[in-house]
């Protein structure tokens, strides 16, 4: 595979290790923002090959992890109590809500459909005009383009029944959430390229300098993470704090203007709940008011009382490297991927979900 | 959907283009769709007898299995529901270490299926059961209201006669056996996703679907007792089917992932939609685990079949970490090839 396999090169991987194990003098602990990267690290076993000063702690970048609880109970009271079709990203669906997931409430019958695009709902909204089709939209910045495009392509042909479910999140304010918590400590950031790709990185520049913070903007494969992690320690090491670009060959630095304005078009900033962490203000999407009637929330005047978290979860201190995943009295325990009992433990972007399986890996070394 | 199969075999003349419920009610409608279409199409002395069973001369060792085949859509790439469900049940009689003769065919049938698609599908169980060298001795079939079905559900049960020198089972395996596969992976799951609804990608992915039969055979005649366990890695792949012999077997596995043949076409598909090759079904493949001194000759033997051309091995078991398979990355790093929870499911970025 042509632009994968010469970022999976087990000399150029083995080249950045060497660099690594010879740069670093110290502890220190760098997040990877993005569930994508995690999900690299984890499966091609790099956490078990980097040398023990470096800690990397698994950021709050997962859009599964983040969804607020409410908003899962929304979606399956969408598709049991009012009938619509929901379509959702595959990995939400297993996520559990306070009653039940969307995948349980598939098997009890409600019209539940995965999809890889809201385009394709859109498309199923115009196939079936007698039906109601619910998006759910969640996500970082990187999937808001696609659904402001739906939205904007609904409206264009004139479609009533569709709406999209919206849990859109931002990263620079919650990289700026875990940097305001006195617990938290995290050292440097490897920033999510993809995120980057369309932003660009202009927004993080007040965070490196408000913060003193190193950020590496890095991609997602062996040698891109490798490169990030050691640019990072670099940094750390020669005490600097400045915006670097590991993952060039994708993200400019002034991102994807044709995809930011589709953003500005129909979308707005506003508060936002994240799972586990709280609000954080102005740090996701809501739809404008011009786009109102495709709000699904409005829509369809959703009234649910908001369902209090499982106390035995610590998810939020995890997603803000607080934690580490086995150092919650449920891990592997009480909570595993087949039994999840937050958010972090199901998709294998999540902390949770990526330590169980490598710390299964540890003990065999 | 006609192939050029329907060509030399047209369809015959029936009152309806679709089926109706009428068709599993044992009466006129019945008889008329089995005998102008399964009979005649599956002809042999076992169903001309026309009786409730079939009565079959074996003797010695027999294996017997069943399975039964829902896929959504019925048509796929690379082939349909009717060659699945015979190579299928053929291909779990060949795991076994067994030569399948006879099969029992069971459809389900839901109200409106297309007659010129049923008709198809027929000719597919046809051709399969030729090139397998089976016979169709019993069945049945159903009809249940539209809404009820998918389409077409098919059960099939085979038996057939063990090969001498089959000795198959769990138990045999044994730390230093090395884990062979017979061709590339995840072919048969990408083929399926490619066409289903909502998530259609444009690819050249066909499904791998087989009869493993010959080869399975061939390779016992050759290595006989030092294959020690033969499993065809179909729904949750081979992640799944390592997994449950580790479990079972309570020793280790280990996968080097340089080593797994996969095409590129189905490599960069999975790429794209976020899914592990390792979890993702097949149907022409087996994967065989045999004693170290029967490793070369047992890859010859596979390699000389179509299908097989890319036999490889890409493990050993392990007396470390028992009941997991570990997989060493290409770039050296090692993690835990687990079980999934439940279907694999993609991610969202």
């Amino acid at each position: 595979m042509k632009y994968l396999n010469e970022y999976r090169d087990p000399e150029l991987v083995e080249e950045f290790l060497k660099e690594i194990r010879q740069t670093v003098t110290r502890p220190w602990s760098i997040m990877e923002v993005c569930g994508g990267q995690t999900h690299g690290l984890v499966k091609n076993g790099i956490l078990g090959l980097l040398p023990e000063e470096i800690t990397m702690i698994h950021g709050p970048g997962c859009p599964v992890c983040v969804t607020p609880l409410h908003l899962i109970d929304k979606a399956v009271h969408l598709a049991m109590e009012k009938g619509v079709i929901l379509c959702s990203y595959g990995d939400m669906i297993r996520v559990p809500g306070s009653a039940k997931s969307l995948l349980e409430a598939k098997a009890l019958g409600a019209d539940i459909r995965i999809l890889y695009s809201p385009l394709e709902a859109v498309k199923i909204a115009k196939e079936h005009p007698g039906r109601e089709v619910v998006f759910f939209a969640v996500g970082f910045e990187t999937t808001a383009p696609a659904n402001a495009l739906a939205v904007i392509q609904a409206k264009s042909l004139g479609l009533t029944n569709f709406s999209i479910l919206t849990s859109h999140v931002l990263v620079p304010p919650a990289m700026e959430a875990v940097l305001n918590d006195e617990e938290a400590r995290v050292d440097g950031f490897l920033a999510a390229g993809h995120v980057c790709a369309i932003m660009g990185m202009e927004e993080y520049v007040p965070l490196v300098e408000k913060y003193r913070v190193p950020i590496v903007v890095t991609g997602f494969e062996p040698v891109d993470l490798l490169q990030g992690i050691l640019m990072t320690v670099r940094q750390l090491e020669k005490g600097e704090a400045r915006l670097e670009n590991q993952y060039a060959r994708v993200v400019k630095f002034e991102g994807n203007q044709p995809a930011k304005a589709m953003i500005q078009n129909a979308f707005e900033v506003a508060d936002r709940e994240w799972r586990g962490i709280g609000t954080i203000p102005q740090s996701g999407y809501e739809l404008q008011a011009a786009y109102a009637a495709y709000d699904a929330v409005k829509k369809f005047e959703i009234h649910l009382e908001k369902a209090p978290e499982n106390p035995d979860c610590i998810a939020g201190l995890v997603l803000k490297g607080i934690r580490k995943p086995m150092e919650c009295p449920q891990f592997g325990k009480g909570c595993t991927p087949s039994n999840p009992l937050g958010a972090p433990m199901v998709s294998s972007e999540g902390a949770c979900a990526a330590y169980y399986y490598f710390m299964q890996g540890a003990e065999v070394g | 959907m006609a192939s050029i199969l329907s060509l030399d075999c047209p369809l015959p003349q029936l009152d309806f283009d679709r089926i109706l419920l009428g068709h599993g009610s044992g009466g006129l409608l019945t008889n008329k769709l089995l005998e102008a279409g399964v009979f005649d199409l599956l002809n042999n002395d076992w169903l001309a007898e026309k009786h409730d069973g079939a009565i079959l001369e074996l003797s010695g060792k027999v294996a017997f299995s069943t399975d039964s085949y829902v896929v959504s859509p019925v048509f796929f790439p690379g082939g349909n529901i009717g060659e699945l469900a015979v190579n299928g049940t053929v291909n779990d009689l060949a795991m076994c270490g067994a030569s399948a003769r006879y099969l029992s065919l069971s459809f389900i049938l839901e109200e409106g299926l297309l007659m010129t698609d049923f008709w198809e599908i027929l000719l597919s169980i046809r051709q399969a059961c030729a090139v397998a060298g089976v016979q169709v001795v019993t069945g049945d079939t159903k009809v249940v209201e539209r809404g009820k079905g998918d389409g077409i559900f098919i059960n099939t049960t085979g038996i057939g006669p063990l090969h001498p020198q089959s000795d198959i089972h769990t138990r045999r395996v044994q730390p230093g056996d090395k884990i062979l596969v017979s061709g590339p992976i995840a072919a048969h799951g990408m083929a399926i996703l490619s066409v289903r609804e909502g998530l259609e990608f444009e690819s050249a992915i066909r499904s791998d679907t087989r009869p493993l039969k010959d080869m399975a055979l061939r390779l016992l005649d050759t290595a006989g007792a030092q294959v020690r366990l033969l499993r065809d890695p179909t729904r949750g792949g081979v992640a799944t089917t390592l997994n449950e012999i580790a479990r079972d077997r309570r020793l280790g596995i280990a996968l080097e992932q340089s080593l797994l043949p996969i095409d590129d076409v189905v490599a960069s598909a999975c790429e794209i939609l976020g899914l592990d090759p390792l979890y993702v079904a097949n149907e022409g493949i087996f994967l065989a685990m045999v004693s170290p001194e029967a490793e070369t000759a047992a890859l010859e033997v596979i390699r000389s079949f179509e299908g097989g051309q890319n036999a490889c091995t890409i493990g050993t078991v392990v007396g470390e970490h028992p009941g997991q398979v570990v997989l060493r990355s290409q770039i050296g790093g090692k993690r835990v090839v687990g079980m999934l929870p439940g279907e694999q499911l993609p991610r969202i970025c």
